[in-house]
């Protein structure tokens, strides 16, 4: 598993694609700092950027290398390799170098920045590492849905709609079911509803570590006594775990089952 | 020439010396209290209270004195009572350290206490561990400067307020530094007071109270940290210029709250940090102009029955959000403000954008409603819903928006 993960990585790693990655994420954070002059700021900013465009990127291109390497895969079929290293190790391959230029591309222009002498380095350590998390979650859905999928277009179509849903539709019903459901109480199913759904735990997470908690009112109190105990912090991480090593059971699961 | 006004001048000082006597408190002195030197006193002397500390409380001073004390004598009141009370006028009160004042369920004792008194002066006195601080009840014309006190609340029913002015009338509050106690300014039923130079911070409920108080104004004061920022209520006439209030933060926290306030004037403030930058109830015509507000949470939030108030040549930096309403109507007018979010484009190019527009966002109406939708805060989805209201508005009032929004911030002179 670990020669084709190197296999993958260094793959990768000379790819144009990685390298477009990494430097719009370099410019990303250069800009914003650049444009902003105050760290926490943007680090805010960022967030924006990180909890929409990450996943979506993970999700394009986890789709578009599994389909690329269609071929190269089948060859290794052949081979005597066992099915999940192979899988696993291209997943971990892309996987990998996906979050390695996230987190080098935005580190650097803010290490060069000073990151590490100002207060925003827990809320921007946080904020790399959800990234990271979530480039490894839609980067594991992809495989699943490439896998599943042998049409290309069906399978580009579902990997869009999976990020559309967990990105923008999932917010909508769950707004509409709080909106729906006013008169009950409601803090306990936010909580569980904010937790099913990685886009949402890494934003609250990172907000409320903004110290915007406050503007929460009592809905926030609640939050805050969850997320601020050790609990609570232990419970997303699985949480966010869990949301890595569920795809990938699965890749696993189709992989061997799989006629290819 | 010269020589008549010299001797007026001797004549005067001589007059005056043989007038007024200096009585002296000190271990070594005359008299070993405070207590026995104001009752020997005659109206009009100086009493000067040497270094030192003395165990003192209920001192009560009934005719015109001046109190002085050198390098701040302690009067450690051992938590049994009131310590000074002024009944009269003409009473001068300087540079005492005043510690351990009792605290009561059923009086408000305080540290120094003026009853039905004019032409006060208390100044630079350091109010330590304290119930009440100075508590002015029907006094008239006095002043109250650079005074610094210091409480240790806790709780808000077993504490009390740093200054308060119950009934009074004319008077100035200037330079005081208050810290710890519940409410670090109060005032009910006080008219024509000029608050100034102030600092309030950290106090357990607010930074400065206003009940039915009218024709005041505050100006250049600073409210930081206080528990539920400054309130102003059911008063008229009311002038806030240049102050600074800030990081009230928490769940019940604003930097102004305003209800049932008419007829008054906001002006040159400086709002940063706070959950509601102003929060506004039953207010009327209020101008507020040339104010600053700046990562607040809301930067204004209106609450209802506010009518005829105009928002003029204010900023409005990088607040979550920056006018909530409550309700389709409007009254209210916003105009030529400087808005960070706006996204609009000024082709003239005279400045002030070519498009309206809508302060009042979609989702703030909706946190309204179910505030526990607020945990969407900054999700795509309420991007894009709040893109939408903005093109055409449906629920938030549609006549509400700045036609004449600034493309650049309102450059005004804040301390």
């Amino acid at each position: 598993m670990f020669k084709i993960l190197k296999y993958s990585f260094y793959d990768l790693m000379r790819s144009r694609w990685s390298y477009v990655y990494f430097l719009f994420y370099l410019l990303l954070g250069l800009v914003l700092l650049f444009l902003n002059n105050d760290l926490s700021k943007a680090v805010i900013t960022l967030m924006n950027v990180i909890i929409i465009l990450v996943p979506l990127i993970g999700t394009i291109f986890g789709v578009m290398y599994y389909y690329n390497s269609k071929e190269f895969t089948e060859l290794l079929l052949a081979q005597p390799v066992k099915r999940s290293s192979i899988f696993l190790g291209q997943y971990f391959g892309v996987s990998l170098s996906l979050a390695m230029s996230l987190v080098i591309g935005l580190g650097m222009p803010f290490i060069f920045y000073g990151i590490f002498n100002s207060d925003a380095i827990g809320n921007f350590a946080l904020l790399l590492i959800t990234g990271a998390f979530l480039t490894m979650i839609f980067t594991a859905l992809a495989f699943v849905i490439a896998l599943v999928n042998d049409n290309k277009i069906k399978g580009f179509g579902y990997a869009i709609l999976l990020w559309l849903f967990l990105a923008v539709i999932y917010d909508g019903i769950f707004l509409m079911s709080l909106v729906f459901f006013e008169d009950y109480p409601l803090d306990r199913f936010s909580l569980a509803a904010t937790m099913l759904n990685p886009i949402d735990l890494s934003r609250v997470l990172i907000l409320l570590k903004m110290d915007i908690s406050a503007l929460l009112g009592y809905t926030g109190a609640v939050f805050q006594k969850f997320f601020g105990t050790n609990q609570g912090i232990i419970l997303s991480s699985l949480m966010l775990v869990l949301w890595v090593s569920i795809p990938l059971y699965l890749i696993r699961r189709i992989s061997t089952r799989k006629d290819f | 020439m010269r020589l008549p006004v010299f001797i007026l001048i001797l004549l005067a000082l001589s007059f005056s010396n043989a007038k007024a006597e200096q009585l002296e408190v000190c271990n070594s002195c005359e008299y070993k209290n405070i207590k026995t030197a104001i009752e020997s006193a005659a109206a009009g002397d100086t009493v000067v209270i040497k270094k030192g500390t003395y165990r003192e409380f209920n001192l009560q001073i009934t005719k015109p004195l001046t109190i002085i004390g050198e390098d701040h004598p302690v009067i450690d009141g051992e938590d049994r009572g009131e310590i000074i009370t002024i009944e009269s006028d003409n009473v001068t009160i300087d540079g005492l350290k005043i510690i351990n004042v009792g605290t009561s369920y059923t009086t408000d004792y305080a540290a120094v206490r003026v009853v039905k008194s004019e032409n006060f002066l208390i100044q630079n006195l350091q109010l330590e561990k304290l119930f009440f601080g100075i508590y002015l009840e029907k006094a008239k014309k006095g002043k109250v400067i650079n005074n610094t006190i210091l409480g240790d609340a806790v709780e808000e029913y077993s504490s009390g307020n740093g200054i308060q002015l119950w009934y009074c009338k004319d008077i100035e509050v200037t330079g005081n530094k208050i810290q710890k106690v519940r409410d670090g300014i109060y005032l009910e039923f006080s008219d024509d007071i000029l608050i100034e130079d102030n600092l309030s911070k950290d106090n357990l409920r607010y930074g400065l109270h206003f009940m039915f108080s009218n024709n005041d104004s505050y100006e250049n004061n600073i409210f930081e940290n206080n528990g539920a920022g400054v309130a102003v209520m059911f008063s008229k006439f009311i002038t806030m210029k240049g102050n600074i209030f800030r990081k009230n933060w928490g769940p019940a926290s604003f930097g102004l709250l305003l209800k049932e306030i008419n007829d008054s004037e906001i002006s040159n403030n400086n709002f940063e940090e706070n959950t509601v930058g102003i929060n506004i109830e039953g207010s009327n015509r209020i101008n507020y102009n040339n104010n600053d507000f700046r990562n607040n949470g809301w930067a204004v939030k209106v609450r209802g029955a506010c009518y005829s108030n105009i928002f003029t040549k204010n900023n409005f930096f990088n607040n979550s959000f920056d006018i909530s309403y409550n309700s389709k109507l409007n009254d209210n007018s916003f105009d030529r403000n400087y808005w960070s979010s706006y996204t609009g484009y000024d082709l003239n190019k005279d400045g002030l954008g070519d498009v309206p527009y809508r302060p009042v966002k979609l989702f703030s109406y909706i946190v309204n409603r179910t505030p526990e939708t607020i945990i969407l805060l900054r999700s795509l989805f309420i991007d894009i819903i709040d893109f939408s209201e903005k093109v055409s508005p449906v629920f938030t009032p549609d006549n509400l928006m700045d036609q004449n929004p600034l493309l650049k911030p309102v450059s005004h002179d804040i301390n």
